[in-house]
């Protein structure tokens, strides 16, 4: 499938699940499937928007789509400065809820919501997060 | 986003739709902010017309729940199985309590 470019805003978020579940269809991934890669994508995007790895915005984020034999592969890529998902702390859900510190979810997230996810970055060639789901129907 | 809350005499409803993301997670916080700064500690976020809850809106809805405990407490009704699995998954889960229609709900407190 085409490479879909998007601007560096949260109000974007729609239209990029809008544009991962017809990806995910396509794929023939589930609702549950689909759901959990709307969620891993748009947790993805909005680090990538948020903290532009770095505090600033990269000029785009181009998403990919690729079907799979037996799921979809997502690649997002960016040109935001650096920056290492698995310097993140994951959160700790194992404690009372006075002791949860707001940390970590979204990677968390992705991680737990995708079956790969790989990351690629360097400082003249920007940042590629590779993500798959395969199907479980 | 639309927010609509309803108070009843123990209990305040809160109702949305759609997505709850990175975009719209400020204005959730803000409205239940507003809510508990009342006094108000007994809280139901109805989910019925929620299809989607990124991160952002977990921490507004732990928040809020941080702030209602021990006096109040945040329930949640009628959740997506999408949505809910998520929250399982990542052992979110025991933080709330779940139930299937608004006026158990109310009925709980």
């Amino acid at each position: 499938m085409p490479t879909k470019r998007f601007t560096c805003s949260l109000q974007n978020l729609e239209p990029i699940c809008d544009y991962i579940s017809d990806c995910a269809k396509k794929a023939g991934l589930n609702d549950s499937d689909t759901y959990a890669v709307q969620l891993a994508v748009d947790e993805a995007s909005t680090n990538i928007i948020e903290h532009g790895y770095g505090q600033e915005c990269p000029s785009r984020i181009d998403i990919t789509c690729e079907i799979m034999e037996d799921g979809l592969k997502v690649v997002i890529y960016d040109d935001a400065a650096p920056f290492d998902p698995g310097s993140v702390p994951e959160p700790d859900f194992n404690v009372s809820l006075e002791e949860v510190k707001p940390r970590g979810l979204g990677i968390f997230l992705m991680r737990k919501m995708m079956d790969e996810v790989h990351y690629e970055s360097s400082p003249d060639k920007g940042n590629t997060l590779i993500m798959i789901k395969r199907r479980s129907n | 986003m639309d927010i609509q809350t309803t108070d009843y005499k123990r209990c305040t409803v809160v109702k949305t739709s759609g997505r709850i993301d990175g975009s719209n997670a400020p204005q959730l916080a803000q409205t239940l902010k507003a809510i508990t700064s009342k006094g108000q500690s007994n809280i139901i976020f109805d989910m019925t017309d929620v299809n989607f809850v990124a991160s952002a809106g977990w921490w507004v809805l732990i928040d809020t729940q941080k702030t209602c405990k021990p006096s109040g407490e945040l329930v949640l009704v009628n959740i997506e199985k999408g949505i809910k699995d998520s929250l399982n998954l990542v052992g979110m889960g025991s933080y709330f309590r779940i139930f299937d229609d608004v006026t158990t709900a109310v009925g709980n407190f």
